[in-house]
């Protein structure tokens, strides 16, 4: 027995697994490195939608106070709180994307390739060399 | 501090004290990009490090006895406002991390001279201090969701410092890129679960969150936050299977960096684990979910013997001396899963011990660097003799992490030791001896590396300094004859600062004891016992 209306009255918290679920994937699949970037893109703003919901009181309106600051009693309102602090979020999120963007710039520089299998082709070529090279002037025992 | 009608209460400096400690860092690092004068931000980092430091020790004066100050922030009374909260536990870990930097900054400045070109040096001790505060904030706050934002202000400027060793080599750049997905990815499932534990109890201070989770009872929501807030801040600690990004990040970032992490940024996420574990879900909720037993025990035990094993094969001294940081990791948290007083002690002692030694140990590392550009077997043979200084700190730190008595590694193992047969784990007592012999056999090469191979004349590269452009400048630094004075003060200092906390215990263990007890039993909750 299938619980429909629990199932439709929950819609943002599966869409909020399934869009992290989906940004995991994509950070954890992905060689590109940009592609990489924008799957931790989807998993940040997938945890936006997880506070936005929990802050969600039903039958609430924006949470503004009147003008007069006369409150008619009885009205509801929504709970401020997890809107600020997923604002606090969001700039870290673009804080870190830009922070992320400007690395995959210097590594095109550096690497001519923001692949991650070309850049791992590089980098074991790089350490075998030195294995190779220290490893021979230590003897044996490296 | 009363809840309820905020009258206002003039306040002394003293007071205010706890915001001061994580406030002149972050006040110092925009002032020094605005100067934007090399110097004026060198001054300013010294001056906010200055300040902390003396700050974080008056308030472990404070608070060593046993209780709590509170601070409540813009005088919002908790758990509306947000809550500044230091008691022994985090007290000493601010002396740690402060006096860490302090001891660190006037061994950068020659360091990073010789591995940075000059033009980025303002921004560079900018992300510094931003990296510090983020670091002291952490510690310092009684209020979840601060601990985010405090988090990723220390692992954004992480991410910058380490992309700074590109310059020797190419590779920082990906280890600080796989750093930041993986710190990323960390910090997300921490907020994750922070969301869930709001979602459960409509409160983010601590004390606040301790207090209503006790009156619900574990339920699935909480487990979940629970295994959330884990898995995320085991990924920052590096606890073994999600340890990755460590040695990339430590063996490619600059060597100044380096030391500063090794000694800082792993001890502040462990005492993030430490606060959640056993402040927010409390001890019992904590045993119940088997954790210590099931998870963290094998992964301390895989850590301590498997890291020192590889690192055995290691043919850098950085990269071995980063394994060797996740092995001590595993100690470090086979005294929180011991679950009693003796093993949090041994980790909270090991945190100090472990970050002066590391931190001493990467310093001479950097100062090799200094010397002959890099850090390979190879290429340090024979330096023992010709760096005599230098390489006599050196063995101290080497014999500090492997725990010879009258050392500070020893004491903290010797803890270790103990509560494992207190708590009737032999095993576990056995394997930290064996991970001791692996860490022997590590140390040992670097002396006999250091001191009895003669030196390898093909493979001596001369080290040049930047010059601001990035390029090797005409002149060829000082290349024979002994670490420079600037370098020799800093290491000296910490290796006699490892003899000193391993033969007079009484300011270590001492903290340590009442950090343990307060932790072990559970928060205080927002019941007033602050001082």
């Amino acid at each position: 027995m299938i619980d429909w209306q629990f199932i439709i009255d929950h819609a943002n918290y599966w869409l909020f697994i399934l869009l992290m679920m989906t940004g995991f994937y994509i950070v954890v699949s992905r060689g590109n490195l940009v592609k990489k970037v924008v799957g931790l893109n989807i998993f940040q703003v997938s945890v936006f939608m997880l506070y936005i919901s929990i802050g969600k009181v039903s039958g609430g309106t924006a949470p503004i106070l009147p003008v007069d600051l006369e409150t008619e009693p009885g009205v509801v309102y929504s709970n401020p709180l997890p809107h600020v602090l997923i604002l606090t979020a969001i700039v870290v999120g673009v804080a870190t994307t830009a922070l992320a963007l400007a690395l995959i710039v210097r590594i095109r520089e550096e690497y001519g390739t923001i692949d991650e299998d070309g850049i791992l082709a590089i980098e074991q070529a790089i350490v075998r060399g030195e294995n190779v090279r220290h490893g021979d002037a230590m003897g044996d025992r490296a | 501090m009363a809840a309820g009608a905020a009258e206002h209460v003039s306040r002394t400096l003293a007071d205010h004290l706890p915001i001061l400690v994580v406030l002149a860092p972050f006040v110092a690092a925009p002032v020094a990009v605005v100067i934007g004068n090399r110097n004026a931000a060198r001054t300013l980092a010294v001056l906010a490090t200055v300040i902390s430091l003396v700050a974080s020790w008056l308030l472990l004066r404070q608070v060593v006895g046993g209780g709590y100050i509170s601070y409540p922030i813009g005088g919002w009374p908790p758990p509306i406002g947000i809550e500044y909260r230091i008691d022994a536990a985090n007290a000493f870990v601010l002396l740690l991390i402060s006096a860490i930097g302090t001891v660190f900054l006037p061994y950068a400045f020659r360091s990073l001279d010789h591995e940075i070109p000059w033009r980025n040096h303002t921004l560079v001790y900018c992300c510094y201090l931003l990296c510090l505060s983020g670091l002291l904030g952490i510690v310092a706050t009684g209020d979840g969701f601060n601990v985010f934002v405090f988090l990723e202000i220390s692992s954004l400027s992480t991410y910058i410092l380490v992309s700074q060793g590109c310059y020797r080599d190419k590779r920082a750049l990906t280890a600080a890129y796989d750093y930041l997905i993986m710190g990323t990815i960390g910090a997300v499932f921490f907020v994750i679960g922070l969301g869930m534990l709001y979602m459960m109890t409509g409160t983010l201070n601590m004390a606040d969150l301790a207090d209503r989770i006790a009156a619900q009872g574990p339920n699935r929501t909480l487990l979940a936050a629970f295994a959330f807030i884990v898995v995320g801040v085991s990924l920052k600690v590096a606890i073994f299977p999600l340890h990755m990004w460590l040695p990339y990040a430590y063996s490619h970032a600059p060597s100044a960096v380096t030391v500063f992490l090794s000694a800082t940024a792993t001890k502040a996420s462990i005492y993030v684990l430490l606060r959640f574990l056993f402040s927010v879900f409390q001890p019992e909720f904590v045993v119940a979910t088997l954790t210590p037993q099931a998870v963290l025990l094998p992964l301390a035990i895989a850590a301590m013997v498997v890291m020192s094993f590889v690192a055995v094969f290691q043919t850098d001294l950085k990269r071995m001396l980063a394994y060797s940081s996740l092995a001590h990791v595993g100690y470090l948290l086979l005294g929180v899963a011991l679950m009693n007083v003796d093993g949090l002690s041994a980790t909270i002692i090991h945190l100090f011990n472990h970050g002066i030694t590391k931190a001493l140990l990467f310093m001479g590392a950097g100062a090799l660097v200094l010397r002959v550009g890099s850090t390979f077997y190879d290429d340090i043979a024979g330096l023992g003799r010709s760096m005599p200084v230098m390489s006599a700190a050196m063995v101290i730190g080497g014999l500090s992490l492997v725990g010879v008595p009258g050392t500070a590694g020893f004491v903290s193992k010797w803890l270790l030791v103990q509560a494992s047969f207190e708590r009737g784990w032999t095993f576990a007592a056995v394997l930290v001896v064996a991970s001791t012999l692996l860490t022997v056999v590590n140390m040992w090469r670097v002396f006999e590396v250091l001191y009895i191979r003669s030196p390898n004349p093909g493979s001596q590269r001369q080290s040049q300094p930047l010059t601001s452009a990035g390029g090797p400048a005409g002149r060829i630094a000082d290349t024979t004859g002994d670490a420079p004075l600037m370098m020799l003060v800093p290491i000296w200092i910490l290796a006699i600062a490892c003899i000193w906390f391993g033969i007079d215990t009484g300011l270590t263990l001492g903290s340590a004891q009442v950090a343990a007890e307060s932790l072990l039993s559970g928060s205080l909750g927002m019941a007033d016992g602050a001082i």
